[in-house]
């Protein structure tokens, strides 16, 4: 947007200057858009920042099997790092779980990523009809229009020793026994994260690709590029802020995640949410805010790491 | 009518006329016009194994109380009665929850005076013995170390009994292995069996660690392997120890999933995911009314018994205090005993309990005599055809065997922390 344009918009609609603050609005309508902007700022303050700042106060409490005391002790980080250094080469609890969660992110984000990418090509470039896209659209949702948990209690009497898949594996006769992995394992973790957020990375992308200037890719093809390279070379440079956005959802989710891991790994597997919420019922409360802390902070590097890679300020 | 004339002091005639079966049918007219004016709602705090809709419909009726249910897990029960008082009204928990609740000081001592059926309540509670004079194992949170509190708001267990009790008992039971007969096609005697590499990706613990540790600690010893001075109460060596056996079985695939709920119990053995796991009775009693073989297998070492109770926060007074006695005299007096009776728990006061049950149901659950016809399910389920026997007999033959209660042990944060190593091995 330049500057010229932003004049323009700015005698239509005062409130839009204001959002762009520096240019030419005019200094009253600055405290303006400040209270528009309060509402929201409070919700996120009472129900983001606050609770935040809470935890991480928490994680410096002492505490014992009924109580917690204020305190600052670095005690609860000790005890979740503990061990880990003098352990090494062998992980210690923390590490082993955390590697083990950073798989099932990155598997699934691979999957998801393969599987979202190709499905908003093909409603983006070869869904012609808008209604026939919008059809198509809501049949991915489907996924969501149970809850979680039945979702995934749903998996048991397709993949279990009896189940759909092994029962038609050996009717076929490829498989002459039950196969044990399809259920209760990492397979099958990484399967009902890749069922539930592939939606969360298909969608960023699908909108990225539907504002791509369609005269781009003719371009392409005129300047004699093959299918591939104007993949390569046009389609995907500019879905990269969907692609960024969708990798955000599904690694802070796959990072935080308890249930589907729970249930789909027979709780056999480990997860550093898992290992937060053990530690919340047992009452545990410091040191699940100190693990919570340090989730948190790998978290947010990953998606500094990510950010720094797009602009995605720039390319929204 | 005759309760026109009593309305002056409707309170004290509900008060006699809760607990007694007698008045039942008088309470019942006269509740509507009574509570329409000041409705009482008691939140109920709980899991949801004492949480049914029968019962709180009954109540309702009865004695126009309204029963809001929480249902939780056993977790969640501990965390808010220990971090949100407020939130309830009652707490229906089990007693080796107490060892964590209790110093937290959040619970006020029940009257034992209030208690109508007091001096019927079965002495598994109050003494450590069965009704029939066998001795019940102590290992663990046995009901009777932690029944009596030293004062209405005191903090600290008493050693005998006292006028202050921490939980009236609802529920009780002697838990054993379920087990798949069909796909094992062996007897199955000992807790050993659960380890026992023949059942590899077919065997499955509780996910609660203390529970699932106990389990452990019964294998332990059944395989003459180390002998506990406390299964329910270990040292942090015995911990390891415990922990080392179990992660060893984890790592070799034995187990094909830790259950946490009932309905995941009943899934994963119905479905032949697993054939030997640690399990409820009426979860065992679910699968079979599916049609699938399951039995409850008594085993030589004996039970792990738990049970249940009622519980007040310290916050209740007034109107909902008298409410929530009136409502435990009335959970005593029969109807409700009977309701959980027949579906495989063990009620706290067994003679209400059979005046409200019909004599061969009674045979049946509680005397381990062949059933003398159909045993139906409260709902009207078939559960057992006549001719069968229940599981491991008679109330004296179950309760009689407990070898170890669950528990709470001293060094439960140190278990947690192994707990949480074992699942990342």
């Amino acid at each position: 947007m330049d500057g010229t344009r932003a004049l323009q918009m700015g005698r239509i609609d005062d409130a839009r200057v204001a959002a762009a603050p520096g240019r030419v609005a005019p200094r009253r309508s600055r405290g303006g858009a400040y209270w528009q902007a309060a509402p929201f700022a409070l919700l996120f303050l009472l129900f983001f920042i606050l609770p935040l700042c809470l935890t991480v106060a928490v994680s410096f409490w002492h505490y014992d099997e009924y109580s917690l005391t204020p305190a600052f002790t670095l005690e609860n980080y000790q005890e979740v790092f503990d061990g880990c250094i003098a352990k090494l080469p062998a992980l210690c609890v923390t590490f082993a779980t955390y590697l083990s969660t950073l798989r099932f992110a990155l598997l699934a984000w691979v999957a998801t990523l393969v599987l979202g990418f190709g499905i908003a090509y093909f409603l983006a470039f070869h869904v012609r009809s808008v209604p026939v896209q919008m059809g198509l659209f809501l049949l991915c949702t489907v996924p969501f229009w149970t809850s979680n948990i039945i979702r995934m209690v749903a998996w048991v009497p397709l993949l279990g020793r009896n189940g759909l898949v092994n029962q038609g594996l050996q009717a076929v006769g490829l498989t002459d026994a039950p196969l044990d992995w399809l259920l209760y394992s990492e397979f099958s973790v990484v399967l009902a994260f890749v069922h539930l957020y592939t939606l969360f990375m298909m969608v960023p992308i699908f909108n990225s690709m539907a504002r791509i200037d369609r005269s781009l890719i003719e371009a392409a093809r005129d300047a004699g590029a093959s299918g591939w390279q104007t993949l390569w070379n046009v389609v995907i440079p500019l879905c990269k802020p969907g692609i960024v956005i969708g990798s955000i959802f599904v690694l802070t989710i796959v990072m935080g995640d308890f249930v589907t891991v729970g249930i789909m790994g027979g709780q056999q597997i480990a997860s550093i949410g898992k290992v937060i919420q053990v530690q919340m019922n047992y009452l545990q409360f410091p040191i699940a805010a100190a693990n919570a802390v340090v989730l948190l902070g790998i978290v947010l590097l990953m998606i500094w790491a990510l950010t720094r890679l797009v602009d995605i300020r720039r390319e929204l | 009518m005759t309760e026109t004339t009593r309305l002056p002091s409707r309170r004290d005639m509900l008060r006699a006329g809760a607990g007694l079966a007698a008045m039942g049918a008088a309470a019942k007219l006269a509740a509507p016009a009574v509570h329409a004016q000041e409705p009482v709602t008691l939140r109920y705090l709980g899991t949801a194994v004492n949480q049914s809709a029968e019962i709180a419909a009954k109540v309702k009726q009865e004695l126009g109380i309204t029963i809001e249910y929480i249902p939780v897990v056993t977790d969640d029960v501990i965390r808010r009665a220990v971090t949100q008082s407020n939130t309830f009204d009652l707490l229906d928990m089990e007693y080796f929850s107490l060892k964590r609740v209790v110093p937290s000081g959040n619970l006020q001592g029940v009257e034992a005076r209030r208690i109508k059926l007091f001096d019927k309540i079965t002495p598994v509670f109050t003494r450590g013995v069965t009704v029939g004079g066998r001795a019940l194992g102590e290992q663990g949170t046995a009901p009777k170390k932690v029944q009596f509190l030293k004062g209405r708001s005191s903090k600290e267990f008493a050693d005998s009994p006292t006028e202050w009790m921490t939980l009236i008992p609802t529920t009780y039971n002697a838990d054993t292995l379920g087990i798949r007969p069909d796909l094992i096609g062996r007897p199955i005697e000992s807790w050993a069996e659960l380890l026992n590499p023949q059942f590899k990706g077919k065997a499955s613990i509780l996910n609660i660690p203390s529970i699932g540790i106990m389990d452990a600690a019964m294998v332990m010893e059944a395989t003459g392997q180390y002998k506990y001075p406390d299964k329910g109460n270990m040292t942090r060596a015995e911990i390891d120890r415990t922990m080392a056996m179990l992660t060893e079985a984890k790592k070799a695939g034995q187990f094909r999933a830790f259950w946490s709920d009932f309905n995941e119990s009943v899934n994963l053995m119905a479905s032949g995911e697993t054939v030997i796991q640690s399990m409820w009775s009426p979860a065992v009693t679910k699968v079979r009314s599916q049609g699938v073989q399951c039995i409850y297998q008594p085993l030589k070492e004996g039970y792990r018994a738990w049970a249940s109770g009622f519980g007040m926060p310290r916050m209740l007074e007034g109107r909902k205090l008298d409410a929530a006695y009136e409502f435990i005299n009335w959970f005593l007096s029969g109807w409700a005993g009977a309701f959980l009776n027949r579906q495989g728990y063990y009620s706290a006061v067994l003679e209400t309990a059979k005046e409200n049950m019909a004599p061969y149901e009674w045979a049946y659950w509680m005397e381990g005599k062949a059933a003398e016809q159909d045993i139906k399910a409260p709902d009207g389920l078939l559960l057992e055809k006549a001719g069968t026997v229940r599981d491991g007999g008679s109330y004296e033959d179950r309760m009689g065997k407990v070898a170890c209660w669950n528990a709470v042990m001293d060094e439960n944060g140190y278990l947690i922390r192994k707990w949480n190593e074992f699942i990342a091995a």
